[in-house]
């Protein structure tokens, strides 16, 4: 049962792993959006799982918000976003997918190197969740910094937030999980809001030095 | 708990809900500073209620001078917010209805900063500080420009990857603590934390502090993680930028001193203090040059508050008593004379229509009482007697010259790179040939000089009360 339990949790855990490489190579916002729903009900199924091997059953409460909230609810609402916004069609260029893929696998072993050889009084199993933890954690940043449009940046956070919703289901008996994954919740609720609110369709951050200086009030004569 | 202590949690609760609801922005603004005036005596009253902590909340010498510090200058500036959305309203740039979200936001903001600081548990702490990004976020974004949507946006994802990392850096440290404390709340709980820190576990310690840093670093706009700052600065209303500079990176920092006494407290861990020190030194030099290429007003004062962020986190990176008191001191006259000059500037940006430092000349002709304002919050700041900032710079040199010379050397130059570019900038400001509107002003000078005169008394005289509490913090952050 002990060895059992184990498996499932590491099945979980790599399952969402693997969707964090997937998230990272879509170059369609519509496909992303389905990965990431996949994710959302990977990462219910496993915190599901935590609580029953720590015989926790406030887990249970975390389980469904991360099916209902990020499993249905934000990929609807993005969906529709997209639409309105009139970018469900567009191709994202993906910047250099096989680079980022490598630095991706990158991030996975710098993850392994961090994690497992430090604290040895931890159980073995809450080191390995958390290793992987931390790879989706570092793969949702990537997917953030390598991405231009902002409702991929949006879910490349939401797919980091993934990350820290396992981790925190994985640290032994750790208090107020329920109450983050709620307060967490809010916070995406918001960032979609403000998507949708201000329209923000691009990062306005550019390579194009003149782009920044003119909306940080910065152009002008030379001093 | 104390009255004191339910008063500065409840009464920004109960007056977000209020604000929520008031049409008038009139009503609005007093209520506003109605609510901040009445935190702002909880806030002072809390300077005498006894210690006291449980699981949740915690009240010791180190947080309840922050307590007063920061529900002073929110009180302030509430005062300075009133006069100034008026003018913003006249020119359009804010509507009665987004000053109602304005005021309630305003509110949460403090309530949110007064949570992170008396929290005990370090869940509570990392959900306060949260928010209080969250509130800020929003009103930076207020004016719907794109330059304020594109601050606000920036600011919103290099602050939740902030909070994130933050996040993950105290679900660590829970881990290590509940191997020596047991799980459940206690395990959260810092004070139990650092008791027990010596028996914790060396190496999990540290990379949960590696998290932290980075996370509660970003906050605190520690280079190279500052991106946000400038421009959440530079774009939003400016009562929102004097908050932010003179309290939001404080409790930022505060957060992170918390963890740095658990890992003083365990000698196996990284050292904490050479990280601060170099983090702090890059933050100093880099905002230092930074300030000659600026031709925003706001912005140049944005990347002072990186400077002095950066001598902070240097300060409590030496250690030591007396490091340590220079390092509070300077915590405490930041936060004072940046938010007075940031009261100045909110003013003059008002009258001469624009932030450009070139179109903006001949202060001392045009509005003499702003010009003095503004020059005396320079002149505190670059930290020339008899200013209080100079007696915290003057003593974190002199002490880093006795132990790091040439650490002290690197401070010096960078202290002195961002003294020309403070008097390189500001001349033509206050003496050039007066240009653009002449107008008068209705503004409310007594936040601004309330502050000045706080800090030149500081840095004449020092009461002795105060200065037992900066010992007393300062020997327990080691």
């Amino acid at each position: 049962m002990r060895a059992l339990s184990f498996d499932i949790a590491h099945l979980l855990a790599g399952l969402m792993l693997v969707l964090s490489f997937l998230l990272l190579y879509q170059d369609r916002i519509t496909a992303m959006l389905n990965v990431f729903a996949m994710q959302a009900v990977a990462l219910s199924a496993s915190v599901a799982w935590q609580a029953v091997i720590q015989d926790a059953p406030h887990l249970l409460v975390t389980a469904a918000i991360a099916l209902v909230v990020k499993g249905i609810v934000i990929p609807t609402a993005l969906h529709r976003i997209v639409r309105k916004l009139g970018i469900h069609r567009e191709i994202e260029e993906v910047i250099g997918a096989g680079l980022t893929m490598l630095v991706g696998l990158g991030l996975v072993a710098l993850s392994i190197l961090l994690m497992l050889p430090v604290g040895e009084k931890v159980s073995i199993l809450v080191r390995e969740d958390l290793a992987f933890a931390l790879a989706v954690i570092l793969l949702g940043l990537l997917m953030m910094i390598t991405r231009r449009n902002a409702v991929t940046q949006i879910v490349g956070f939401m797919s980091l937030e993934n990350g820290l919703v396992l981790a925190a289901s994985g640290a032994k008996g750790m208090p107020l999980v329920v109450e983050f994954s709620v307060a967490f919740s809010v916070l995406i609720a918001f960032i979609v809001f403000g998507v949708f609110v201000f329209r923000i369709r691009e990062r306005f951050d550019s390579v194009d030095v003149s782009a920044l200086d003119r909306f940080r009030g910065e152009r002008g004569e030379q001093p | 708990m104390s009255a004191a202590l339910f008063a500065i949690l409840w009464i920004p609760a109960v007056a977000v809900a209020v604000l929520a609801f008031v049409e008038s922005y009139r009503l609005g603004a007093a209520l506003n500073v109605l609510a901040a005036g009445l935190t702002f005596v909880a806030g002072l009253s809390m300077l005498f209620a006894p210690q006291y902590r449980t699981d949740i909340l915690i009240v010791d010498d180190f947080n309840v001078y922050l307590v007063t510090l920061t529900t002073f200058v929110a009180f302030t500036s509430s005062i300075f917010s009133a006069s100034y959305i008026g003018h913003e309203l006249e020119i359009g740039r804010l509507t009665p209805k987004s000053l109602r979200f304005y005021h309630a936001l305003y509110q949460a903001m403090i309530g949110a900063m007064n949570v992170a600081l008396v929290a005990n548990n370090v869940g509570l702490l990392w959900v306060g500080l949260e928010v209080a990004t969250l509130t800020t976020v929003m009103m930076v974004g207020i004016y719907r420009t794109p330059a304020a949507v594109e601050a606000a946006w920036k600011y919103f994802i290099l602050g939740s990857v902030g909070i994130a990392l933050a996040f993950f850096g105290t679900i660590l440290v829970y881990l290590v603590s509940q191997e020596v404390v047991g799980e459940g709340l206690q395990a959260m709980a810092w004070d139990v934390m650092l008791q027990n820190s010596a028996k914790f576990d060396p190496k999990l310690l540290s990379l949960a502090f590696v998290f932290l840093l980075v996370g509660y670093g970003t906050k605190v706009g520690l280079a190279p993680f500052h991106a946000w700052l400038p421009d959440a600065h530079a774009e939003g209303p400016t009562p929102i930028s004097a908050v932010l500079s003179g309290l939001l990176l404080n409790v930022a920092l505060y957060a992170l001193l918390r963890f740095k006494m658990m890992l003083a407290a365990n000698p196996d861990t990284i050292d904490v203090g050479q990280v601060l020190i170099v983090l702090g030194l890059v933050s100093l030099i880099f905002a230092a040059f930074m300030l000659y290429r600026r031709r925003d007003i706001k912005r140049m004062f944005a990347y002072s508050s990186i400077e002095h962020m950066g001598i902070m986190a240097f300060a409590f990176g030496m250690g030591g008593p007396l490091a340590n008191f220079a390092g509070l001191l300077h915590m405490t006259m930041h936060s004072l004379t940046k938010s007075a000059i940031f009261f100045a500037v909110g003013h003059i940006a008002q009258v001469k229509g624009t932030q450009r430092i070139a179109d903006i000349k001949g202060l001392s002709v045009t509005h003499p009482v702003l010009a003095v304002g503004l020059g005396l919050g320079v002149v505190a700041i670059a930290g020339l007697p008899p200013f209080g900032v100079f007696m915290s710079e003057f003593m974190l040199v002199s002490s880093s010259f006795a132990r790091q010379p040439l650490l002290a050397v690197v401070l010096v130059f960078g202290l002195l790179v961002a003294f020309g570019a403070l008097i390189l900038r500001m001349q033509d400001v206050l003496f050039g040939e007066p240009s653009g509107p002449i107008g008068g002003v209705k503004a409310s000078y007594v936040p601004l000089f309330v502050h000045l005169a706080i800090v030149l008394v500081a840095g004449l005289w020092l009461p002795e009360p105060v200065v037992q509490w900066f010992r007393s913090v300062a020997a327990q952050l080691g």
